[in-house]
């Protein structure tokens, strides 16, 4: 059949869009202005800084000196590998966790739902801090829980892989992690629940009809569903977790700092802006080094 | 046997809630404690003068009303331009398009201090003194990406014949968008700007770069009474901030539902 | 702008030349159709014939590249949606999920500010029986329920055409003929222009009363249901609307009305009028397999009759459908009603016989 007939050709050709192409560049203009501003630039501005010496009386000048990042990458790797070792397992305690805590409040949680899902974000309201200092409560020395840990002898496990160094629990790496979980545990929870909840029980069926045991139906019918969940809520909580401070110096001893405490020391006190510069780098490249191998090792593009 | 098997998953998911909650029942406790010391470690008194006065420790209120006023400001601006960005990024296609999701998705990645300190140098360069000002810049900067994300996924999730619908029934596009797509996408917004709140209230790394030396918001003064002292009415604002956020959410869902049955 | 609602419906449409390209193809490759007022008309196709296409360039959600578009003898080619008084039912329904049943089926009465659009939707929803879930949620109501709402949405404007598509395809097959015989009954009722848009041939033939088939972005044929039926213009035709047994034929001898044809060596008989005049080469010969015959082998009252073997032979109640394969390897289908005559067996020599009043000739494509 012929696709062009002689003297029906369009006579007249109209814009299809109109000026409906640059609607989406107005609507973009404001918050990618302020991403671009306040975000893109400052990053130059401290990749910069990170390249420069002199010292805050004398003012800083861009001198290329690359040196800053191997002195401070010599200086700083115990902290800088204890804060992905921290957030790693953090990160790890919080999918153990989280990923039962989300599947009974998608599937067994019945008329509860929406309340649990409250409660679950509910103490972000209550500051961040505030939650921090309670932990310094409950795992005070004469409080329940040291007591219960000393009873059972579990503090000596703790020894044993190094996570508690006396009879203590609180000060210790133990107390760190156990507050990392903690505070991001809701990162986690969240995304695992949407990809849980929007899973077909009748999938479950069908895995049980073609004869898999518990064990395969979840690794290979929930596990590969609940993926996308999976990676935000460990991205969410792992992010967060290696730059963070507040618990390791709340919760901590001078054995658990983290690179995230070095670094606003170096900025904030010591004032030795290049090397703050330099370490924030590192940290920033590194997350982004892990988390594009990460998603790319799960599979999945969909971020966040 | 088998029933722990079945129930096992209940079980430990009501574990993990008493993880997520304890906490925070140890700042409801302690705010009737009457400490002996500095420091509010350890119960020693049941009392009712932190609830009957509050703002007794100085600077306090000052701080928390500066946190109340500086979350509000900065989870309407973000909730506005985020608004807008997430209809961009959610309904059209452009080119760009991937890398303006990579600029949303970047803040996000970047942990807090690394944030901090990069805002504090571009301020120190354009010689911007920190304050108020500096706190919302980098509050609303920390905040849009998520309130774009978040809206993001409910813009994307609107069927498009709905507004062609609405079109079709005699509707010009402002009255489209204000009488089908805003109602739909609503619940998408109002998360987003209380996600936007929440962040900006509890901020503390960020806010600890930008904010000065006369600036305090709530989370620094607790960090100071943290190193200094913890007056016993930081856990009475704790516990009201938590029933406060449990009950409002509480009363809407109720009214939710009972709006529902109504209509059934 | 719109008028009243009250206006006098003329509700005959008129598209011309029109044309819808994209980038990289032709949706919609140059559409001459004039719809009579009160039809029921049918756009019939597969799917990527373009046939929703042009149904959203009459509703004014897409606009056409080129062409015109008439209501009555209005041009309506550069308005928009909303100014249209043309109302769609979609294929997702597209009910607002935010609103009850009685203010999605007023959405559009209140646009236009009608007075009492609350009692026209009430008796909207009586129409389609649904006047006992106006405080309903869409979400609360079935899949062939919501269907009649997004009906009663559109009729209860009284829209100069009211367009459909594929209204019925998310609804099993009982729902969906329950749904013909009801969309018939209030078109009847209501006598607004029905433009439906669908890709299932027993759907558009039962409910129509013009079918335009479809094909690469033009209007291949356009007829009555019957006529289009039996006599298909050209091949896509005759196998999109059901299944036809083409024979290649030459013409050897015209005789008045009778033209003598030679297929495969067989000589037959087809009606004059049935030869297309314009193309004379590459004829065939069409027979749907409901008009063929099993005669016996000294049957001598057809004119027309092949021989072959039987290689299949289904048996679905009212009727039996078996494959004939001719010696030329061809396999003809024909299916018998099951009238208590004797039936076919498998490896059986069978002779096959119709009647040239039955037949149709196509040209090559």
């Amino acid at each position: 059949m012929a696709l062009v007939v002689p003297g029906v050709r369009p006579v007249k050709r109209r814009a299809v869009r109109r000026w409906g192409t640059f609607t989406p560049l107005i609507l973009l203009a404001p918050a990618m202005l302020w991403l671009t501003v306040f975000f893109v630039v400052p990053t130059f501005s401290l990749a910069s800084q990170s390249l420069q010496t002199g010292d805050i009386d004398n003012g800083f000048v861009l001198t290329w000196h690359f040196q800053t990042y191997a002195e401070a990458l010599g200086r700083y790797w115990p902290q800088f590998l204890r804060s992905l070792i921290y957030a790693g397992s953090a990160t790890v305690i919080t999918l153990l966790v989280g990923y039962p805590l989300a599947w009974f409040i998608a599937h067994r949680s019945g008329r509860f739902k929406t309340m649990l899902l409250v409660l679950v974000i509910a103490p972000f309201f209550t500051n961040f801090l505030i939650r921090t200092l309670a932990w310094q409560i409950i795992l005070t020395d004469t409080g329940p829980v040291t007591g219960f840990f000393r009873a059972t002898g579990l503090i000596h496990v703790l020894q044993w892989l190094g996570l508690v160094t006396s009879d203590a629990l609180l000060y210790s790496p133990f107390a760190v992690i156990s507050g990392l979980a903690y505070n991001f545990l809701p990162f986690m929870v969240l995304p695992l629940y949407t990809s849980l909840e929007r899973l077909d029980l009748r999938y479950l069926d069908a895995a049980g009809d073609l004869y898999a045991n518990g064990w395969n139906t979840f690794w290979k019918v929930i596990w590969p569903l609940s993926l996308p969940g999976v990676v935000s809520g460990t991205l969410l909580t792992f992010i967060p977790a290696a730059g963070d401070y507040i618990n390791s110096k709340l919760l901590g001893n001078t054995q658990t700092v983290m690179i995230g405490q070095v670094i606003d020391a170096q900025f904030l006190r010591v004032l030795d802006y290049p090397t703050a510069a330099a370490l924030s780098f590192i940290l920033m490249a590194t997350i982004i080094v892990m988390v594009g191998l990460y998603v790319r090792a799960a599979g999945t593009e969909e971020l966040v | 046997m088998n029933w722990l098997r079945k129930n096992l998953v209940v079980i430990i998911g009501l574990l993990v809630m008493a993880y997520i909650l304890i906490p925070n029942l140890v700042v409801v406790v302690f705010s009737f404690n009457k400490p002996t010391g500095h420091f509010n470690y350890e119960w020693n008194q049941f009392s009712l003068d932190a609830w009957l006065d509050p703002c007794a420790a100085p600077g306090m209120c000052d701080s928390l009303g500066l946190s109340l006023w500086i979350g509000v400001v900065a989870a309407a601006v973000a909730t506005v331009m985020g608004t807008m960005a997430a209809f961009a990024l959610g309904r059209y296609r452009f080119p760009g398009r991937s890398s303006t999701n990579l600029l949303v998705f970047m803040p996000m990645a970047t942990p807090e201090v690394v944030m901090g300190a990069s805002l504090l140098t571009l301020f120190v360069s354009v010689g911007l003194e920190s304050g108020t000002t500096t706190i919302l810049i980098a509050h609303i900067l920390f905040t849009v990406s998520f309130v774009i994300t978040t809206v993001k996924a409910r813009v994307a999730s609107l069927d498009p014949a709905l507004e062609q619908a609405a079109a079709d029934l005699y509707a010009t596009p402002a009255q489209a968008f204000w009488k089908v797509t805003f109602p739909l996408v609503a619940p998408g917004i109002a998360a987003g700007a209380l996600l936007a709140f929440a962040l900006s209230f509890d901020d503390y790394i960020v806010t600890n770069f930008n904010a000065g030396a006369s600036t305090v918001t709530f989370p620094m003064f607790v960090w100071g009474a943290s190193q200094r002292g913890i007056p016993v009415q930081i856990y009475v604002i704790g516990t009201v901030m938590f029933v406060g956020a449990v009950a409002i959410v509480g009363i809407a869902q109720a009214i939710g539902s009972r709006k529902r049955k109504v209509d059934a | 702008m719109v008028e009243g609602a009250t206006r006098k419906a003329t509700g005959e449409l008129r598209l011309v030349e029109l044309f819808r390209e994209y980038d990289d193809f032709v949706a919609v490759n140059g559409i001459d159709l004039d719809v009579p007022p009160g039809s029921f008309f049918a756009l019939l196709g597969p799917s990527g014939c373009g046939k929703t296409t042009t149904l959203r360039m009459i509703a004014g959600l897409e606009e056409p590249t080129s062409g015109r578009i008439f209501l009555g003898t209005d041009d309506i080619t550069n308005t928009r949606a909303h100014q249209r008084r043309v109302n769609t039912v979609f294929q997702s329904y597209a009910l607002f999920p935010h609103l009850n049943i009685i203010d999605n089926v007023g959405f559009g009465l209140r646009q236009l500010k009608v007075a009492n659009w609350k009692t026209k939707a009430m008796e909207a929803l009586e129409l389609v029986k649904l006047a006992d879930r106006a405080k309903q949620k869409p979400r609360q109501l079935s899949g062939g329920m919501q269907q009649r709402v997004a009906l009663a949405r559109a009729i209860v404007n009284e829209p100069e055409i009211l367009l459909l598509d594929e209204p019925l395809g998310a609804l099993d097959l009982k729902l969906r003929r329950e749904m013909q015989i009801e969309l018939k009954r209030i078109q009847q009722e209501v006598g607004i222009t029905f433009i439906h848009v669908t890709h299932d041939q027993e759907e558009a033939m039962t409910m129509a009363d013009t079918v335009a088939v479809m094909r690469a972005g033009r209007i291949e044929q356009l007829g009555e249901p019957a006529a289009l039926y039996d006599k298909p213009a050209t091949a896509f035709v005759a196998n999109f609307l059901g299944q036809s047994n083409l024979l290649p034929i030459e013409v050897t001898a015209v005789a008045g009305d009778r033209t003598t044809v030679a297929s495969h060596g067989t000589s037959l008989v087809v009606e004059s009028g049935a030869i297309p005049t314009e193309a004379p080469d590459g004829l065939r010969l069409g027979i749907r397999p409901e008009k063929l015959r099993l005669v016996s082998a000294n049957d001598s009252v057809w004119t027309n009759k092949l021989s072959g073997e039987v290689t299949d032979a289904s048996f679905n109640g009212v009727s039996t459908t078996y494959l004939v394969r001719m010696p030329w390897g061809q396999e003809l289908t024909v299916t018998q009603p099951n009238d208590g005559t004797a039936r076919a067996t498998l490896g059986e020599q069978v002779t096959i016989a119709w009647d040239p009043h039955h037949a149709f000739v196509i040209g090559a494509d």
